[in-house]
């Protein structure tokens, strides 16, 4: 049965019924078949020519191997098969599929080197290749970086023609139609006297052919599906409550776990007592988990109860206990041994600012937690034979390894069945709470174990996003900006997080420098040095990742020189532009929010803009100084991805980038007192209230040259431009996030 | 204990204080409330006792014994759905989904009281409700609609 048991088959292909007669296709070019992972499990009469279309007697089920976060990854993936498969999307089935290296992601490789993402030069593309290599070796199926649709436009699309095509064949063998007077509609074949042959049907027979790999895809004026608004696959049972997410599995005989880890993350348990916590109802064991104790209850809530009831000895936190030194850490980091990186050393910064008027500023952006609204959550069932694990994440291949490790099977013997997350803004991208939810199984083999992260537990044991510190010098001359001189610091984001999965991606960490030295203004004296601060609090990618911090930074100064040249903070920036596609972004903002109107008094509006995984995004924020504190009234938005695949969820992805962002900018952040978080919940934690939320206007754009993603770039430009519009309406330069330490809003 | 879910009446035997959402998802398997916070901040959980809007995580099952409860599957199912969750459709509120039961809760609760509700209004309404993934715009539009649909100005 190759490395897929049926059980788990059954899992991603129809649920529990067994099937019977299929066929699977997909784009799989560089390898043989026999690499397909759907091939090594299917039975009787079914065929896997490729890994993405999977056809059976009673569904069409399409694989969609990039993580639903929420983000509709699944209903953009099954959209770009459809559209050449002939099937409307009401008609089919989307399933993760299992973990394999097939369905690694190349878009991710293509921006981890160190080139604009807007240079097109040989040298920045054949990098982009190697890079491509690597990420094809190694497997990486993560979700991330804002890649699923640029990994998966071409992919998937020839993924739905090939198997059309090979359906076709398979038509035209058993009528003696000549495949040319065939056409494809609805998940049927349709023949010249307008007989149907439903793609079911067609499975088996289709099954024993070669497929046909010589494909060509459909000329975009010809699209039914791309472009065009159409309903989220999972939109109805997102509205009743009939969506299963991870928290919701339920098997028969399940338990239910809880943990209880040391409050200073990382930090060890010198003892603990559990003597009253193993006498309350419903708990079936207390386990030493080395940092901490897990609970295994018949309950959730009880589970809960019995942890919170257990008295633990805490040692110190494996870092700073306050903030204080954290920011001391950092103030002393830009050092000439710390430098990381000086991608950007334009003109003559140096000389520039050696004399005269020298603007100078420091920044800072603080820790956040990820806190999606689903707390982390697993299944797993340990046996002898394997091991299951339900469990929404963004990386199942690591945890696939990571847990074959902890239980000691065989790799291929670790099945993890992907699940709907309710949100992640990367906090999926760990799977150390899996880790804790196998060894609790491990004590109870044979038996599902629900582990469930009590919401306080999931604050106080973050990877973070990491805290940040610019030191800016800039002058102007004649109207205009001179010189920029960037120096920014943080912990690296890269070595604690591959840390964490044993990897090491060498000393470099592109993460500290993104989203600063490669935004593409021409300023005649122009340099950004990034320097790697010591390792603090644990930190994870947040959405956005380095550029959520660095846009502050870079775009709050920017607005600063703009000010002290005298010039328009639109009309400079478009000056400097030296990219074409980020240029159009900057004016569609311009025009939208018709800049340079007269708003009244107490009113200010902001621009900024940011290009982060290729796509530029440009905000413009209205703001009110009211008595009751700053409203924000409206924000315009502009980007370019090359294409809107699906406009709904692109219009719905750049909102809530924009709410993230501002609430994020606006109130949120995680300290430490006594190496433990201060913010246990989302009361100390509370982003933009709905009351709060502004008018947003979206425009998408599609003058750029490739296919770019969303999840991620309408973060960066929000916080600095809300900062810029509050400049704008009281006077006052905001240099630090939250803005809620320095001013109110109402 | 007795418990009346969505029109089905429930024999629990459980602890009087164990909050009402933990009886709904892990003794009944009712899984529409969503855990978010555990502490009556999110709106993650909400329910009706009653026709009264409540946060399950936060309210002891006893005080649920002898009242009708109802949750998301029964406000409407994809078959028959509620006026409210034919807008949430018809706008494609949800990205993650996972604060929508709450949210769709909250305005059919509301939406009952006041049929033609400002935009101030409803701010007052949803403002105790989180959504990470930040659809705050579309819900206001889905609950314009829906108060549309309900016969509302
Ligand atoms: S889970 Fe009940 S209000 Fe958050
Ligand atoms: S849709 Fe994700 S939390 Fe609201």
């Amino acid at each position: 049965m190759g490395t897929l048991s049926k059980v788990t088959r059954r899992t991603f292909l129809v649920g529990s019924v067994a099937v019977a007669g299929g066929v699977a296709f997909g784009f799989y070019a560089y390898k043989t078949p026999g690499d397909n992972p759907l091939l090594a499990d299917l039975g009787e009469g079914e065929a896997a020519l490729t890994p993405y279309v999977l056809i059976s007697p009673d569904a069409i089920t399409l694989i969609t191997p990039r993580a639903d976060k929420g983000q509709g990854a699944y209903s953009v993936q099954a959209l770009l098969i459809a559209e050449e498969l002939d099937v409307e999307l009401d008609q089919i089935r989307v399933d993760p599929g299992p973990p394999s290296p097939v369905y690694y992601n190349t878009a991710l490789a293509t921006e981890a080197v160190p080139f604009r993402s807007t240079d097109t030069s040989n040298a920045a593309n054949a990098m982009r290749g190697v890079a491509d290599a690597a990420m094809k070796f190694i497997g990486m199926q993560i979700t991330g970086g804002s890649t699923t649709v640029p990994d998966s436009y071409e992919k998937l699309r020839i993924a739905g023609a090939i198997a059309r095509e090979t359906l076709k064949k398979a038509a035209s063998k058993e009528t003696g139609t000549p495949i040319a007077d065939l056409r494809t509609e609805r998940g049927h074949v349709i023949l010249p006297d307008g007989t149907e042959r439903s793609y079911q049907s067609l499975a088996e027979a289709a099954s024993g052919l070669t497929v046909v790999s010589d494909v060509e895809l459909r000329d975009p004026a010809q699209w039914r599906l791309i472009g065009k608004p159409v309903q989220r696959v999972d939109i109805i049972a997102k509205s009743t409550g009939t969506q299963d997410y991870g928290i919701d599995l339920k098997f028969d005989d399940m338990l239910y776990a809880a943990v209880r880890r040391n409050p200073r993350n990382g930090g060890g348990m010198a003892g603990y007592d559990a003597s009253t916590a193993e006498t309350m109802r419903g708990v079936h064991s207390v386990i030493d988990l080395g940092d901490g104790i897990g609970v295994i209850a018949d309950n959730t809530w009880r589970a809960f109860q019995a942890a919170d009831a257990v008295e633990c000895e805490w040692e110190a936190a494996p870092f700073p206990a306050n903030m204080d030194e954290h920011w001391q850490v950092l103030s002393d980091s830009f050092t000439e041994e710390n430098l990381n990186s000086r991608n950007l050393d334009a003109g003559d910064v140096v000389t520039a600012l050696s004399e005269g008027d020298v603007l100078e500023a420091e920044y800072r952006a603080p820790y956040l937690a990820h806190s999606p609204l689903e707390p982390v959550n697993a299944v797993v069932k340990v046996t002898d034979a394997r091991v299951d694990i339900w469990t929404g994440t963004q990386v199942p291949r690591f945890v696939q390894t990571n847990v074959a490790a902890i239980t000691g099977h065989a790799p291929e013997d670790i099945h993890v069945h992907v699940l709907m997350m309710g949100g992640s803004f990367g906090h999926r991208l760990e799977d150390n709470y899996i880790h804790h939810a196998v060894r609790l199984a491990m004590t109870v083999k044979g038996r599902p174990v629900k582990l469930t992260y009590k919401r306080e537990e999931d604050f106080s044991h973050d990877y973070l996003r990491q805290i940040s510190m610019g030191r800016m010098r800039g002058n102007v001359s004649n109207g205009q900006v001179e010189s920029y001189d960037l120096s920014v610091t943080m912990p690296s984001v890269t070595d604690s997080q591959m840390g964490r999965q044993g990897l090491s991606l060498g000393s470099t960490d592109p993460i500290i420098a993104t989203g600063a030295w490669d935004q593409p203004y021409a300023i005649p004296n122009y340099r950004v040095s990034a320097y790697k601060a010591p390792p603090l609090a644990p930190l994870s990618s947040w959405r956005s990742v380095g550029a959520s911090t660095n846009a502050f930074l870079h775009e709050g100064f920017l607005d600063e020189l703009i000010h002290a040249a005298g010039a328009d903070p639109l009309e400079e920036r478009l000056r400097l532009m030296n990219d074409e596609t980020s240029r159009r972004v900057l004016e569609a903002v311009g025009d939208m929010s018709d800049w340079g109107s007269d708003l009244g008094p107490g009113r200010g509006r902001g621009v900024a803009f940011a290009l982060s995984f290729g796509t530029p995004v440009a905000e413009v924020v209205e703001v009110t100084d009211t008595p009751a504190g700053i409203q924000i009234d409206r924000v315009f938005v502009a980007a370019d991805v090359g294409k809107v695949v699906d406009p709904v969820n692109f219009d719905n992805l750049v909102k809530g980038g924009v709410v993230f962002g501002l609430g994020h900018a606006m109130n949120c952040e995680i300290t430490f007192t006594d190496g433990m978080v201060d913010q246990p919940n989302f009361y100390a934690f509370e982003g933009m209230k709905f009351y709060q939320c502004p008018e947003i206007l979206v425009r998408g754009l599609e003058n750029g040259s490739r296919i770019r993603g969303i999840g991620e770039p309408p973060v960066p430009p929000a916080g600095p431009a809300l900062g810029n519009a509050i400049f704008a309406a009281t006077g006052q330069r905001l240099c630090e996030m939250p803005f809620s330490k320095f001013v109110r809003f109402a | 204990m007795r418990l009346q879910v969505n029109g089905i009446v429930y024999d629990v035997d459980v602890e009087p204080d164990m909050p009402l959402l933990w009886v709904l998802r892990d003794e009944l398997g009712i899984t529409g409330p969503k855990y978010g916070c555990g502490v009556a901040y999110c709106g993650a959980c909400s329910v009706w006792v009653d026709g009264m809007l409540v946060r399950s995580c936060s309210y002891a099952v006893s005080a649920a014994e002898g009242t009708s409860v109802t949750t998301i599957e029964g406000l409407g199912t994809p078959d028959a759905l509620h006026a409210v969750q034919e807008a949430w459709i018809e706008e494609q509120v949800a990205q993650c989904g996972y604060c929508q039961s709450g949210q769709i809760m909250t305005a059919a609760a509301f939406l009952q009281e006041n049929s033609s509700p400002s935009d101030d209004e409803i701010d007052e309404a949803m403002s105790a409700n989180l959504c990470r993934c930040g659809t705050y715009p579309r819900i206001r539009a889905a609950i314009k609609s829906a108060a549309a649909k309900l016969g509302g100005a």
